[in-house]
Parts: structure tokens; C-alpha cells; sequence
């Protein structure tokens, strides 16, 4: 626990796990402050968008992949060794695509609204620490900054199906908003869970706090509490996700497309492109808070922890995040979907009192330290 | 606004609201005729209060052919073709149902083993649709992997299928006095490898869907179909026998040889989506019976169709059979003149009478439940249509 | 994962959850199981298998017309195939031999109008047609659909 910034454990965490790049470094001290700080902010978005692009391309191969393997089929394997370069195909395809806008649709809105889930992806994606030295920005209020960009992609789907004058898509983008709202709430106490324990609400030093064996990670550290909040933030993120069994706000078999009923083109794979770089943004965050983050796992024997210790930061990092997506596409290819008046139910009246709950017990447990060593 | 003004705004089948009431704010919502579940080219016109379903009128007739009217140009035997691309997934029982109006007709005899090749056949057309059915359910309710396991073990059947017929949807199989070919020399190995195949099917189906929480709270208490209403509305197979009525045209009017097996009719209690889900399923066990007991009692040889007749001409007269299809029951009605050709051929489709029932069931449920009450009623649009 | 119904007892509750629990973990194992099982795949990887598949023997593609060694077939121009097709798809179009015999001078096959029902084969007493394996029938020449079935005219 980081009960202070500046305790000795925190010094101590801070050498160990130095925050600063050496690329940063080095351009920092060859520039101005000013021409450093832009030349690393221009790094880093490049580097970012780069890292999405690349991470939401394989990541539909890799969906695709895997529900393949759970229909008992092979999923795509034409294009490229494996299929790996499908996505690449139908992203080509999805470019040149006409971009198609239903008559009497409202032009800014229905143009805009494919942009925002997207921009807020890349923007939680700053404080998502990869690495002890890759991590774009580390501000204190970490986890509020995450969860008001988290809370912005709401808007896009809500947009879309207000935008595109089509009546499935306004039925999917109110149902989504109204699965958005409900389901941030216990999102944001799985969040408030861990700024409880760990006592910092940036996402790196929430990763430090977790330092130590595999039993101090969030997920063990908390008796009970961190394994109940891990399943809640599991059941809200794929809520929040829009994922199986709470995809309702594009269920296929109801609403045809949902909100992006009508986007064709790029409109569509902006859609995309962000459905799976949520993905990956909810599995980090779930990393982040309850698995340990880049840390390596330690089982508190010397040399295996030595070894593993070896593994850099962001493998391991990667590592979980792959696990975790991983479960989240199990659920989805498994489960038939929630009807709307159930999602709310769950919701509102079990998940929500669940996670308060949750949440003062945590608070007792952390005021009388009784946490795991 | 008039009421005159109104009636013409409103989608046909629909009345105009009461003023002030909550439809007169309702919305109206097209679904289909290209819809992923209305499961072929239905058009469902729908009001909607927000989520809730205030009223339905099914639009068929986009696949409309005029069957029967073709019908009345051609041979009983060339019309057999015709009722495969009725209802598709059953198309054994359609032929079955004419085939026993020309029987009928011409006092013709079929011999033993014919029946049983028919018997076996038909079971294995049952099962194969109901799989078929339990994968596209699954699909409706957002499980999409469930289509996958249905579509496979429906596949096994298919594939026997080939090897009898020689095609796997439109087998043009039967015939009146007997079926057009006799089966393979391995069809009794055949037959057994699909019975244990289904028995484990059906073991998986229970366990990745029957007992999924999810889909309990989906379907329990959803869509009940009262039996009083559903013998009004005329339904028949899984629908009827769901909400309690022990309707199965095998057990009470035994047509071929179903009155030498033993099996049961499963019962619904309730009426309900999950009742009509469960009752499929039971009846695959049924058909399992069935099958296992026409396997063992099959004779190893023996003629496989009457000697037939120089031509087909029927005598003067009408004459009505019908089947229990994998949907309910299939008749046909047939009217002759003593002409090569029938003056009118009429099919009792079971979709028809179940689809009327959408209605009924969808008021007052959520959208997500409309579509749940139609892949419950399991229509299949052709066999509507025709 | 449980939608909690307030009216039931609190023990009853906590059961239920449990049981919705099981029913979901088992449904996550039996896909699970797939996942972990290649061999259960069922798809094939159709344009490449061309050569391997296997249909059954009495398949019904295309009609067609079966010559011997010697290029002949059987048919006598009776025209009961034609007769027997429901759509017209056969047209048998005789001719005079110079011993002014009718005999066969085209039998025209119109694939597209076909429903590979196969009563012409069943009507022919001579077993001159027979149903093909063909399966890739799909084509953007019209004259495809419209074939003569038999290769020499006359007899």
C-alpha cells in the first residue's frame, strides 16, 4: 500500500520502476522544454495511433478467429498466412465503400457520431500504463479522467441512432444509452473500489501498489471484495462494451444492425475500429486494477520469480490483457442475449446494490487493515 | 385529425387509435420482409409503445408461387416436387401427405418396407428440422454458436439424406404406393450412427441452452397461448401440444405404421416460449424411439414400392389426408375428375394457423419477445405462402 | 448473473443464483470444450477439397445423356422424359433416318429452368439419361443453361 507519496516504499518503488523513457530523456535533453514537450506529445500520438490501429485490426482477426473455433469452423484463412491480413482486406474494402446517409438524417450529427467512441477510446488510451516507462500521461486523477472519456462513448452510439433517422437505430441507440447510464455506475465503483484500496487514483501508482507476490494484486488482496469487484467490472465492462449477452443495442436478431444500422463505409468501421479498441481498453483497465497491471507475476519463489521477473513490463501486461479479452469473447460466443427490461433489472437492482455493498465492506476492511500481507 | 384522415395513414390491419390513449402515440415499425429473424421473407408491420409491442399484422406473400395453382396443371407424381419447396425443412412430410390423398384416391397399397423407409425417413426429417429449429432459436435470442451445433447435427441427417434420395432439401423422395428408390444397402448402420449422435446432441442442447438461466428468463412466461385460443386460431404440432392439448395425428388418427410403435406426445403446461422450446426437444427424444424401434423391426428385404399404375388418373371424387409435420399438420385436399390432372389441390400448412397466433402472443411483451414468440412458433415463410 | 426476483424467499434467492451460476459455467464448458478440440471442426476448406469430395451415388445434378464406347445412346426419341419434367426443362426433338425411323435429332436440356427432381430419369425406359455430379453450375454465359444433350444427331 502507498500510504503516502512519500514513504519509503514509494521511493523505493519509484527507482525501481523509473517513469521516464529514455527516448523522452533524450530528446528532452537535446530541445527546449517546449519543442521536447511537443516533439514527445507528437511521438506519442503517432505511436498510439499506430498501437490502436494495429491492436483493433488483429484483434477482429483474432475475434473472428476464435468464435470460428467455438462454431466449430476456421474462421478466415484466405487472406495472408492464417487470415491475418483479412481485416486489412476488409478494411480496404470498408474505405472505398460509398459512405451512404439516409435522406432527412440530421448531416452534422450523423457525420460526427461515428468519431466520437473512437476519440474517447484513443484518449483513455494515454493513461493506460503499459509499461513503468511507457505510459503516455500519469495524472493523479487517472481513474476520474479514464471514467469521463469512458462515459463519452455513450454519446456517439446515442448520436448515431438519433442521426440516422432510421427507427432500429434509434431503438439501439436508446437502449444503449440507457445501458451506458446504468451499467457506468457499478463501473465506476469497481473503479472507486480500487482508488479505495490502493489510495491513488492514478493508474500507475495503482499498478505499484499491487507490487509484491501474485496475492496482492486487487484481484486476492481485498478477502472477497477484490474477486466480487473483479466479476462486477467484468459483467459492466462487457456491458459497457456492448458485447454478448448485453449486446442489445445492436442485437442482430432484433434490431438488425442497432444504431449502425445505417453506416456504411468508414461511418461503420470508425464504429468498429472502436468496439475493438474498447475492448482492449476495458481489458487493460481490468488489468490495471485488479491483475497486476505490467507488473510481473511473483509467487514468492526465488528463482521462477527471478525469471519471470526477467519478461519485460509490457508483455506481461499484454500477456493478461490478451487473457482477459480472451474471456470476454468466450462469454459472448457462449451466452444468448439479455432482454432490455432484464439488463436494467440486473442492473439496478442487483449489480448496483451489490457493488455498493461491495464497496463499504472494502471500506471497513482497508480502515481496519485487514487485507492480505 | 379525422378518423377517416387516420385510417388511410395507418398500415393495412391496423385500427386507428382512441384519442388521448396511449396508441394514438405509438409508433409503427417494419420488420422484415428483410429481417435476420423473421426467418425468410415474412413482413411483420408492428405498433410500438417505446419498447413494448401493441399489435402485429404479419404481411405474407413475398414468396407466393401459386403451388397449388401449378398444381392443377400437372400430374399428382410431378407435384410431388413442388410440395419440397413448401415447407423446405420438412419436405418429406408434404410429399407423405399427397402421397396418401393419391393412395386414397387409387385404393393403392404400399408394401412393408416402404412403410418403414417412410416411417424411418420421416422421423429423421422431424429431428433434422427440429435441430435446425434449435439452432436458429438459439440465434434469435443473441447465442449465435447454438445455429452452428443445430446446422451440424442437422447435417448428418442431410447427408444421409444424399445418399438416399440423392439430394439433402428438396428429396422428391416419396411416391404414391411406396418411395422411388429403395435405401442404400448400409442404411440400418446409418440410421443407428444418427440415433446415438442425436442422444448426444440432444444432452448438449439441454445443457448449453435448456438449462442457461438466460434463456429460462427469456422464454418462461412469455408468449402464453391459452389452449382454448390456440384451438381457435387452428394451430397444430409443438404450438397446440405446448399449451396442453394432446393433438399428434401419429397417435390419434395413425396414418402408415405409427400405430405399431410405442411413444409418447410430449405436453406443454403452460403455453408458454419455454414450453413450445421444451416440447421440440421431447419430441426429438420421441422420434429417437421411434426411429430405434422401425430400425430394429425393418425388414431386410422386400418390395419398396406397388406395382404402379400404367397412369395416374385419379377417379372423379375429393379426398383429404394429412400428416403430422415437424411444424403440425400437414394436409392435402385434392379434388379430381377423372383427368390425369387434379382439378384442385388445396395443402393445409401448419405455419399459417401457428403464424396467425403472433398477434395474440406479442401483445404487450417487449420487441426482443416478439422475436422470441416467432422463432417459438417456428414458421417457415414457403410453407405460408406456397 | 442473476435477474433477482424480490418475491422469492432470501434462501431461495442465493439458490438461484448459485444455479444460474452452474448453468452458465456449463455453457461456457461445453463451448469451451469446442474451442479446445480442432478435430471438431466441421467446415471444410471448399475450393481447395475439389478433388476429395465424395458424393453420394445417387446425387442429382444436371441431366445428362450417357454415350457408350462407341458414342451411341440409348435413346428412341420416345419423348416420355418430356412429358415426365414438371417445367419443361426437356425438349426431345426428333428426326427421320434415312429408313424414315423417328429418331432422336436433339434432346434439349434447360438447365436453368431445371429443379433437379430427376422424373425423367425415373420416366425413361431405356436408361438413356442419367443424373451428373456436376456441382459448380453457376455461370455468366446464358448459353450454358441450355444444353444439347446428346452429342451426334441422327442415328
Amino acid at each position: 500500500m502507498i500510504a503516502s507519496l512519500h514513504s519509503p516504499l514509494a521511493t523505493e518503488l519509484a527507482a525501481r520502476y523509473p517513469a521516464t523513457h529514455p527516448v523522452g530523456d533524450w530528446v528532452r535533453a537535446h530541445l527546449s522544454p517546449f519543442g521536447a514537450f511537443t516533439v514527445n506529445a507528437l511521438l506519442a500520438l503517432a505511436l498510439t495511433t499506430v498501437f490502436v490501429s494495429l491492436t483493433a485490426l488483429f484483434l477482429v482477426w483474432m475475434e473472428r478467429k476464435v468464435c470460428a473455433r467455438f462454431q466449430l469452423r476456421l474462421g478466415p484463412n484466405r487472406v495472408g498466412p492464417f487470415g491475418l491480413l483479412q481485416t486489412l482486406a476488409d478494411g480496404a474494402k470498408l474505405f472505398l465503400k460509398e459512405s451512404f446517409m439516409p435522406r432527412e438524417a440530421d448531416f452534422f450529427v450523423y457525420h460526427l457520431a461515428p468519431l466520437i467512441p473512437i476519440t474517447s477510446s484513443f484518449m483513455v488510451f494515454c493513461v493506460l500504463p503499459f509499461d513503468h516507462h511507457i505510459q503516455i500521461a500519469d495524472p493523479q486523477g487517472g481513474l476520474i479522467y479514464l471514467a469521463a472519456f469512458l462515459g463519452m462513448g455513450v454519446f456517439g452510439v446515442l448520436l448515431a441512432g438519433w442521426a440516422s433517422n432510421n427507427k432500429y437505430s434509434l431503438l439501439g441507440g436508446m437502449r444503449s444509452g440507457a445501458q451506458m447510464i446504468a451499467y457506468e455506475i457499478s463501473y465506476v465503483l469497481c473503479l472507486l473500489l480500487i482508488v479505495l484500496a490502493s489510495g491513488s487514483a492514478s493508474t500507475r501508482d495503482i499498478v505499484l501498489a499491487q507490487h509484491g507476490t501474485v496475492l496482492n494484486w486487487w484481484l486476492f488482496k481485498l478477502p472477497g471484495c477484490g474477486a466480487l469487484g473483479f466479476l462486477i467490472f467484468l459483467i459492466s465492462s462487457t456491458a459497457e462494451l456492448h458485447r454478448a449477452p448485453f449486446d442489445i443495442a445492436e442485437a442482430e436478431s432484433e434490431l438488425t444492425g442497432g444504431f449502425h444500422t445505417e453506416y456504411s463505409g468508414m461511418g461503420f468501421s470508425m464504429f468498429f475500429l472502436s468496439e475493438y479498441s474498447n475492448l482492449f481498453v476495458a481489458a487493460g483497465l481490468g488489468t490495471t486494477l485488479f491483475l497486476g497491471g505490467f507488473l510481473a507475476p511473483q509467487f514468492g519463489l526465488g528463482p521462477l520469480d527471478r525469471a519471470l521477473d526477467l519478461v519485460p513490463g509490457f508483455a506481461w501486461f499484454l500477456l493478461k490483457v490478451y487473457g482477459l479479452i480472451y474471456l470476454y469473447m468466450w462469454l459472448r460466443w457462449t451466452f444468448p442475449r439479455l432482454r432490455v427490461d432484464q439488463l436494467m433489472a440486473l442492473e439496478w437492482k442487483f449489480l448496483l446494490p451489490l457493488a455498493l455493498g461491495n464497496l463499504a465492506i472494502a471500506a471497513v476492511l482497508v480502515t481496519l487493515g485487514w487485507l492480505l500481507p | 385529425m379525422s378518423t377517416a384522415e387516420a385510417t388511410v395513414a395507418l398500415p393495412p390491419g391496423f385500427a386507428p387509435a382512441a384519442e388521448g390513449s396511449r396508441e394514438a402515440e405509438a409508433y409503427f415499425l417494419n420488420m422484415g420482409p428483410q429481417h435476420p429473424s423473421t426467418h425468410g421473407v415474412l413482413r411483420l408491420v408492428v405498433r410500438l409503445d417505446g419498447e413494448t409491442v401493441l399489435g402485429v399484422v404479419p404481411h405474407p406473400g413475398y414468396i407466393h408461387r401459386g403451388i397449388e395453382k401449378m398444381g392443377e396443371n400437372m400430374t399428382v407424381l410431378q407435384y410431388l416436387h413442388l410440395t419440397d419447396r413448401m415447407d423446405y425443412l420438412s419436405a418429406l412430410f408434404n410429399s407423405h401427405s399427397v402421397c396418401l390423398a393419391v393412395e386414397q384416391a387409387l385404393g393403392l397399397g404400399v408394401p412393408e418396407r416402404a412403410e418403414y423407409i417412410r416411417v424411418i425417413m420421416s422421423e429423421l426429417q422431424r429431428i433434422a428440422s427440429h435441430m435446425l429449429w434449435w439452432g436458429v432459436f438459439g440465434m434469435d435470442l443473441g447465442a449465435i454458436t447454438t445455429f452452428f451445433y443445430g446446422f451440424r447435427d442437422h447435417e448428418f441427417i442431410s447427408q444421409l439424406f444424399e445418399q438416399v434420395c440423392g439430394a439433402r432439401l428438396t428429396l422428391n423422395y416419396f411416391r404414391p404406393g411406396g418411395v422411388a428408390q429403395d435405401v442404400p444397402a448400409d442404411f440400418v448402420p446409418q440410421v443407428k450412427k444418427i440415433i446415438a449422435q442425436t442422444r448426444r446432441s440432444l444432452d448438449e442442447f439441454d445443457r448449453l441452452l435448456t438449462q442457461n438461466v438466460i434463456i429460462q428468463e427469456r422464454t418462461r412466461g412469455i408468449g402464453v397461448l391459452p389452449p382454448e385460443r390456440a384451438l381457435s386460431y387452428g394451430c397444430s404440432g409443438a404450438v397446440l401440444r405446448a399449451s396442453g392439448v394432446s393433438f399428434d395425428i401419429r397417435k390419434h388418427n395413425p396414418y402408415s405404421l405409427y400405430d405399431r410403435f410405442d411413444f409418447e406426445v410430449p405436453l406443454g403446461k403452460n403455453g408458454d416460449c419455454f414450453d413450445r422450446y421444451e416440447v421440440r426437444l421431447r419430441e426429438m427424444a420421441q422420434s429417437v424411439r421411434i426411429l430405434e424401434q422401425a430400425v430394429t423391426q425393418f425388414p431386410a428385404a422386400g418390395p419398396w414400392r406397388a406395382k404402379e399404375p400404367a397412369h395416374y388418373k385419379l377417379p372423379a371424387g375429393a379426398w383429404f389426408h394429412w400428416v403430422e409435420a415437424a411444424r403440425g399438420a400437414f394436409g392435402t385436399f385434392l379434388v379430381a375428375d377423372g383427368g390425369a390432372k387434379p382439378v384442385r389441390i388445396k395443402n393445409r400448412s401448419p405455419g399459417f394457423s401457428n403464424l396467425s397466433v403472433l398477434d395474440e402472443l406479442a401483445r404487450g411483451a417487449k420487441l426482443a419477445d416478439l422475436v422470441t414468440i416467432l422463432s417459438t412458433l417456428d414458421i417457415v415463410v414457403p410453407d405460408i405462402d406456397r | 448473473m442473476k435477474t433477482p426476483v424480490s418475491e422469492r424467499p432470501c434462501c431461495h434467492f442465493f439458490r438461484a443464483i448459485a444455479s444460474a451460476a452452474k448453468s452458465l459455467v456449463t455453457g461456457l464448458g461445453i463451448t469451451g470444450r469446442y474451442l479446445a478440440h480442432p478435430r471438431e471442426v466441421v467446415t471444410a476448406e471448399y475450393p481447395d477439397n475439389r478433388d476429395g469430395l465424395k458424393f453420394a451415388p445417387r446425387y442429382r445434378g444436371p441431366v445428362t445423356m450417357p454415350h457408350d464406347a462407341a458414342g451411341e445412346h440409348r435413346c428412341t426419341a420416345c419423348g416420355l422424359c418430356e412429358k415426365a419434367c414438371p417445367n419443361g426443362t426437356l425438349s426431345v426433338l426428333p428426326q427421320r433416318n434415312c429408313a424414315d425411323k423417328r429418331v432422336l435429332g436433339k434432346l434439349v436440356y434447360r438447365l436453368g429452368q431445371c429443379t433437379f427432381c430427376g422424373l425423367c430419369v425415373e420416366a425413361c425406359p431405356f436408361d438413356a439419361l442419367a443424373m451428373s455430379h456436376e456441382y459448380e453450375l453457376a455461370s455468366d454465359d446464358k448459353a450454358q443453361f441450355e444444353r444439347v444433350l446428346n452429342r451426334k444427331e441422327g442415328r
